[in-house]
């Protein structure tokens, strides 16, 4: 046991390393300095206490996709259409907003409202795609692709009709909410420290839900053979779309403070791709929940440092996505390579 | 072809699987390999056949060459062919696809005129009937077994390794297998035929190897010595126990006028009446209807016609799930397919199946749970043991050990499939300790002296058509054999479809 614990350990480093080796090799054909480019990522993430708060922003919708995503990947379900839950989260918590403009109700409780407001929405907009696959035998990663670009229109139609700004719409999203529906920021820093707490609690009580509670065993199950998980007695289907549910929900809280703590508005590129993001995580970790947090807070580190790379480098931004892409390939890669030295030895 | 095998190790982990086994399979023999479960058989067959690899030192010499064996394609490519205990097939295809696969005669397109053509032949020669366009998934576990035969001697094996073939097909048609087996050594194939079953090894093998633990303990040539050979197997004597019926005539489960119906067959107008502590077994060559009889008494298949009714609740049309609360317990036969979660370890399984309430996992329970059902069903594993890593045996016991207490019926796919006879007489002894708690048991073999020994009533099936429920304790495996194939049913007038 303990000896494949460190044969994985060592098998992960090596991916690391190979695929830093990997990138500064296509940084050296791109004629740039490898060392430089990492210099300035890690400078960029971690430089000043204003850059890592720009990660933690980047870092709370990451994790509570990445929470969520290790549900439905439980329960054997490929929940492409995270994305699209992410964006009806941000569209659900400005819905609630919207309804509560000239309330004179206390801002702490029409922020509560809306975050679960966005958590429901999610929550609703996974189970369409749970829903296709239960009765309709649509494939959940056909189902939610497809849900994902309905998402993307449903955002743009509201941003450019009904809810458009007095005068004229414009890409630049909705008219911003007042500032009393923002979630409280550190003082001169973006990052809140309850947006930061509720991304916590999810990945906690996910962790709890799959290591510790019996709910969590009959996931595992069902993902793991429908077939035997049915007649050992466990409701298969309901057990998939709950686990379509609680990633929906979780989702739309990222969606929600998306809304709610970061941009103050509905914008058309709400999500910026967090749910792909957080598939690439997911399966990084291996869907192992401890994981989560330390790797979506690198996943958020290289977004954020790779920020500042055209200005001082003349180098893409992209060049965060490249790393994790290959991160990724190559820890699954040496996961294979390690399974088939195992097995020999 | 000439087999020879020379000092095979065998490591998975800590265990030792193969203990430098030395064997000589001179050309056209038929080679039996005997052994309980878990003696090393299969991992010395998935050898020679190139599915694992053995330790370095190990050496297989085919016709006086030492060969290396890295790959399933690469044994055929030897001439080395197996047929798996589980079938490596690939359900959702069809049979004749399923059929071409592995053959590479160049080109790009397979011809399939011609495939059809041997495949017919083939299927002659075996006496097995199945249509080359219909789906693998619509076949038993036993066609496909024979579908795998098929395809093996296609692809010009000329050592064909089977793995306890016969436990998946009828009498009728492992006479026929046996009487093509014994034709083959005369084109100079070997055959390896891997068994727990003595009577089968006896009536086929020109000589037999019994392993033991990993050891190669003794061999054997004509005329055989069945209790010397028990001996080697268990290093003790096992006999058969007493039939011991526990009858009732509280009614536990009945039938009346219950048709079924699926793609390829009919069930008409079953009536049944089954007792409490009664034991019924169902009899009949693969895909009779007994496999879509025992489900629709699960609730997993619904009858297009009839009541059923558990304990004289009414339970026609209802869930499995809610057959399962009136306890109903339904074991199939494909354990890694429908039986358990690979994946998963036994203590999960245990606690999964007691239908645990609460939210959070008592860890110490569960463990507690485990270590007891791990020993009161004489399982080899731990708590922790993932089930796929147990042998066939003791997924068995495992699926066992998963039954609700208390039960009203139990259905069983195949209970002792594969298992060797202390395994089944121990399985039994389980079994019937839930007809005195006072369940019913309804259960599937192809074992026709299973059926008789631990029955009380027999149904036989033969292409759904159903017999009336026959005594077991005054039937012989002929008699019951007739039936099987057909002979000694009544005739009825004309109005029957």
């Amino acid at each position: 046991m303990l000896k494949g614990r460190l044969s994985g350990f060592v098998f992960q480093l090596l991916a690391f390393v190979l695929a830093l080796v990997f990138v500064s090799l296509i940084l050296i054909a791109a004629k740039a300095s490898p060392m430089e480019a990492y210099k300035n990522m890690i400078t960029g993430s971690v430089g000043s206490m204003r850059k890592f708060a720009e990660v933690l922003v980047t870092f709370v919708p990451l994790l509570l996709v990445t929470a969520g995503l290790l549900i439905t990947f439980s329960a054997g379900l490929w929940n492409i259409g995270v994305e699209g839950q992410i964006v009806l989260g941000a569209i659900g918590t400005a819905w609630v907003f919207r309804q509560f403009v000239d309330s004179t109700l206390p801002a702490g409780l029409i922020i509560t409202l809306a975050i679960f407001g966005g958590m429901a929405f999610g929550a609703l907009w996974a189970s369409f795609a749970g829903a296709l696959k239960t009765f309709g035998g649509v494939n959940e990663i056909f189902g939610g692709l497809g849900l994902n670009f309905v998402s993307t229109a449903l955002t743009l139609y509201l941003i450019f009709g009904p809810w458009k700004r007095e005068g004229v719409a414009s890409m630049s999203g909705t008219e911003p909410f007042p500032d009393h529906f923002s979630l409280p920021q550190l003082p001169d820093l973006r990052i809140s420290l309850w947006a930061l707490g509720i991304a916590l609690v999810g990945v906690v009580i996910v962790y709890f839900i799959l290591q510790g509670t019996y709910f969590g065993l009959k996931l595992k199950a069902v993902g793991k053979n429908f077939r035997a998980a049915y007649l050992l007695g466990i409701p298969t289907w309901q057990y998939s779309m709950y686990s379509f549910l609680i990633c929906g929900a979780l989702a739309g809280a990222a969606g929600a403070i998306q809304v709610a703590a970061v941009y103050h508005r509905l914008i058309p590129s709400i999500s910026s791709g967090y749910g792909y993001l957080g598939l690439m995580v997911a399966m990084l970790i291996n869907y192992q929940a401890v994981w989560a947090i330390p790797v979506a807070l690198f996943f958020a580190a290289l977004n954020i440092g790779s920020i500042q790379l055209p200005i001082v480098m003349k180098l893409d931004s992209s060049l965060a996505g490249v790393l994790q892409g290959v991160l990724v390939l190559f820890v699954l890669l040496m996961e294979g390579v390690r399974q088939k030295f195992v097995k020999k030895a | 072809m000439n087999v020879e095998l020379k000092n095979i190790h065998k490591h998975f982990g800590n265990v030792h699987a193969n203990k430098g086994i030395n064997l000589n399979i001179p050309s056209g023999t038929i080679q039996g390999i005997l052994g309980e479960n878990g003696a090393g058989k299969s991992t010395l067959m998935k050898i020679l056949s190139g599915f694992i690899q053995a330790d370095s030192g190990s050496e297989i010499i085919l016709d006086g060459k030492s060969v290396t064996i890295d790959s399933p394609a690469d044994a055929i490519h030897h001439g080395v062919g197996m047929l798996h205990q589980d079938p490596l097939d690939f359900p959702p295809m069809k049979v004749l696809d399923n059929f071409i696969l592995g053959r590479f005669t160049g080109g790009l397109f397979p011809n399939r005129k011609e495939a059809t053509q041997d495949f017919n032949l083939l299927a002659k020669e075996f006496d097995f009937s199945f249509d080359p366009e219909s789906y693998v998934d619509s076949l038993t576990v036993g066609e496909r077994q024979q579908l795998e035969i098929m395809r093996l001697l296609w692809l010009g094996a000329r050592v064909l390794i089977l793995d306890e073939p016969t436990t998946g097909i009828s009498a009728s048609q492992k006479s026929k297998l046996f009487s093509t087996l014994k034709k083959l050594p005369e084109q100079a194939m070997t055959i390896i035929f891997v068994s727990h079953k003595l009577e089968d090894v006896e009536s086929l093998c020109d000589q037999v190897a019994v392993l033991q633990a990993g050891e190669l303990v003794g061999e054997m040539k004509p005329p055989f010595n069945t209790s010397k050979l028990v001996e080697m197997m268990f290093g003790k004597v096992v006999t058969l126990g007493e039939r011991q019926p526990v009858l009732t005539n509280e009614t536990m489960l009945e039938l009346k006028n219950v048709s079924l119906e699926d793609v390829r067959l009919k069930i008409k107008n079953v009536d049944l009446n089954l007792c409490a502590g009664e034991v019924i077994g169902l009899a009949g060559m693969e895909g009779s209807g007994q496999g879509m009889f025992i489900r629709a008494c699960a609730g997993l298949v619904r009858p297009v016609g009839g009541r059923v009714k558990l304990k004289g609740q009414d339970l026609t049309g209802k869930s499995y799930h809610a057959y399962k609360n009136a306890g109903v317990n339904f074991l199939p036969a494909a354990r890694l397919e429908e039986g358990l979660v690979p994946g998963l370890s036994l203590t999960d399984h245990f606690v999964l199946a007691e239908q645990p309430k609460g939210i959070f996992i008592d860890r110490v329970a569960g463990q507690n749970l485990a270590e007891d059902r791990i020993k009161s069903f004489n399982i080899r594993g731990t708590p922790l043991s993932m089930v796929e890593s147990l042998s066939g045996g003791n997924q068995q016991r495992a699926e066992l050990a998963l039954l609700q207490d208390p039960l009203s019926l139990v259905l069983l796919e195949h209970p002792t499939r594969g298992l060797d006879i202390e395994s089944v007489i121990y399985i039994w002894s389980k079994l019937k300790e839930r007809c005195r708690q006072g369940a019913s048991i309804i259960f599937i073999s192809s074992d026709l002296e299973e059926i008789l020994q631990y029955s009380d009533r027999v149904l036989v099936f033969f292409s759904g058509k159903v017999s009336p429920p026959i005594d077991a304790a005054t039937t012989s495996v002929e008699q019951l054999g007739q039936l099987i194939g057909g002979k000694g049913w009544p005739e009825k007038g004309g109005s029957h479809a």
